[in-house]
């Protein structure tokens, strides 16, 4: 009899959590079926309820989100822009409790063309879709590296900086090419990074030392344990900055890796709104500026071209 | 003596801006403590009725809430609530409510443990002597139950108060965020900083609890 009402309990946990997945499921199905969807959603949304009717048939297509068109962000007067707030020195918060950075330059600069006041949302690397998914902020601006899974679920504006991996050797012996490295040579990398991955698929015979953090890779390449360290080239170029003796030898390895702006899918009115704003800006050189302004003491003069893209134009 | 980094916290607004960060931790935390003692009592009540269907639905509940990470309910009230019904909470008010939630089913059983484990002659012996039933709870089982239950909420709150650093993923910036950020901020200027600043971060977590478990213990002897 115990062991019955047991079950029972376990049973019907389950079939709640099921009916609450059911409902949530539910809701992205419901969409496409209609208005009904959408208005309910604008209602809600307060401002968002005018427009509700014109991008009827974009709405439908993600689940029922609600994100606000560019009008409606110059009408409410706020716009919500989601930066870092710990990544030092793309987004962070200064110690009067400004943001600053890469980033946030670039979103003031934003701010001020549109005409509104900003409205800063601290993000973390691993909530930033869902930050647009749900319409919570109209832009990220996050470090946010394009990648092709992303762009299924956001939609990227143009680039505004590059990545892509770097490796740092010792001044004694400059690795400038990966052909360089002999056998029984190693290379630092850190554990689940994209230089480990690219190592691991592309240079299969390049014999790999891995740490788990950043300190344990800077330790083992100062007591010479490996040739050289493999990482985003940003890493790796601070990295040789601060510490006199190390050459980034090689600036740019692998794909070059973009980042950009994102919105909601199908926000098309901000987005090209953002890439009308990347565009114009390049007359002045903004992002030059802007490099100056907050990149220069991290990554060097050296690095300015390589790093910064103007105008949504990639080198390549 | 090692460089603790502790000079970073003395520049600019830095120590107004950990403090105030500790504010929103607080205030987050004893707004869902209280809002959990007065649910958290009822719910432990439906748990002792004798009807089925509350009794099942009441465990229903404390299973999910045991089963469920803190982490995975604040996502789902935050960015949930906006995808199904298109509502825009903000983050306080969707770590309140999963704190609440939280707190009035592990509150509820404890407020059932603590009711159960009042003799049945204890009821018994207050019928006999013409005791209501009203009379039996006031006079006979409230107090006794709070006078168990003070030791084990005391566990609750502090706890509900230090997962509050979980609130920092659904973009409230709190007392372990804002140190976070300072030490960032400062990842050039001081790279020691992060000890020092995580130093205090534990001293500012210390003095907002102790209070509490200082309270339990003066409770625990008066009432004694």
């Amino acid at each position: 009899m115990k062991k019955n009402r047991k079950l029972f309990a376990i049973l019907l946990t389950f079939a709640l959590v099921l009916s609450l997945a059911a409902c949530g499921s539910s809701g992205g199905s419901a969409a496409p079926t209609g208005s009904n969807d959408a208005a309910a959603a604008g209602k809600t949304g307060g401002p968002a309820a005018d427009a509700a009717e014109a991008p009827a048939e974009k709405a439908s297509e993600d689940s029922g989100a609600v994100y606000r068109t560019l009008e409606e962000i110059q009408a409410s007067g706020t716009i919500n822009i989601g930066v870092f707030s710990d990544k030092n020195p793309f987004g962070y918060v200064d110690e009067n409790g400004e943001y600053q950075g890469y980033d946030v330059y670039f979103a003031n600069r934003i701010g001020e063309d549109m005409g509104v006041e900003i409205n800063f949302v601290s993000t973390e690397a691993a909530n930033r879709v869902e930050y647009l998914e749900t319409g919570k902020v109209d832009i990220i601006l996050a470090n946010f590296t394009v990648t092709e899974e992303r762009a299924e679920k956001v939609d990227f504006a143009l680039p505004y900086m590059n990545v892509a991996l770097g490796v740092v050797s010792p001044d004694s012996r400059v690795i400038t090419d990966l052909s360089e490295i002999g056998e029984g040579d190693q290379v630092i990398v850190i554990s689940g990074t994209t230089a480990e991955t690219y190592l691991a698929e592309n240079n299969p015979e390049i014999t790999l030392q891995k740490y788990d953090t950043y300190a344990n890779a800077k330790n083992a390449l100062e007591n010479g344990n490996a040739v050289a360290w493999a990482n985003d080239n940003t890493e790796v170029i601070a990295f040789a900055l601060q510490n006199p003796g190390y050459t980034v030898g090689i600036p740019s390895l692998g794909s070059q890796d973009t980042i950009a702006p994102a919105v909601t899918k199908g926000n098309e009115s901000l987005l090209n709104w953002i890439n009308e704003e990347i565009t114009s800006l390049a007359d002045e050189n903004f992002f030059h500026k802007d490099y100056e302004e907050t990149l220069v003491d991290t990554y060097g003069a050296d690095y300015e071209d390589s790093l910064v893209v103007e105008g949504g134009v990639t080198a390549q | 003596m090692p460089d603790l980094g502790l000079n970073v916290l003395f520049k600019g607004k830095n120590l107004a801006r950990l403090l105030g960060g500790l504010g929103v931790a607080l205030k987050i935390s004893l707004l869902s403590v209280v809002i959990s003692i007065v649910l958290g009592i009822l719910v432990g009540l439906l748990m002792t009725w004798k009807n089925p269907i509350s009794r099942a639905l009441m465990r229903c509940y404390l299973e999910i809430v045991r089963i469920m990470p803190q982490m995975v309910l604040l996502f789902l009230v935050y960015f949930g609530t906006t995808r199904i019904f298109g509502w825009n909470l903000s983050g306080e008010a969707s770590a309140v409510i999963v704190f609440s939630f939280w707190g009035a089913a592990e509150m509820g059983d404890l407020v059932r443990g603590a009711l159960i484990s009042i003799p049945q002659h204890q009821y018994e012996s207050a019928a006999a002597l013409g005791l209501s039933g009203g009379q039996t709870y006031r006079y006979i089982v409230l107090p006794q139950t709070v006078r168990r239950l003070i030791p084990l909420s005391m566990n609750l709150i502090t706890r509900m108060i230090k997962t509050t650093s979980l609130v920092l993923m659904i973009g409230v910036v709190e007392v372990l965020k804002v140190s976070q950020q300072i030490i960032e901020a400062n990842r050039m200027s001081s790279p020691n900083a992060a000890f020092g600043v995580y130093l205090t971060v534990f001293a500012l977590y210390f003095f907002a609890c102790w209070p509490i478990s200082l309270l339990a213990g003066f409770l625990e002897k008066r009432w004694r």
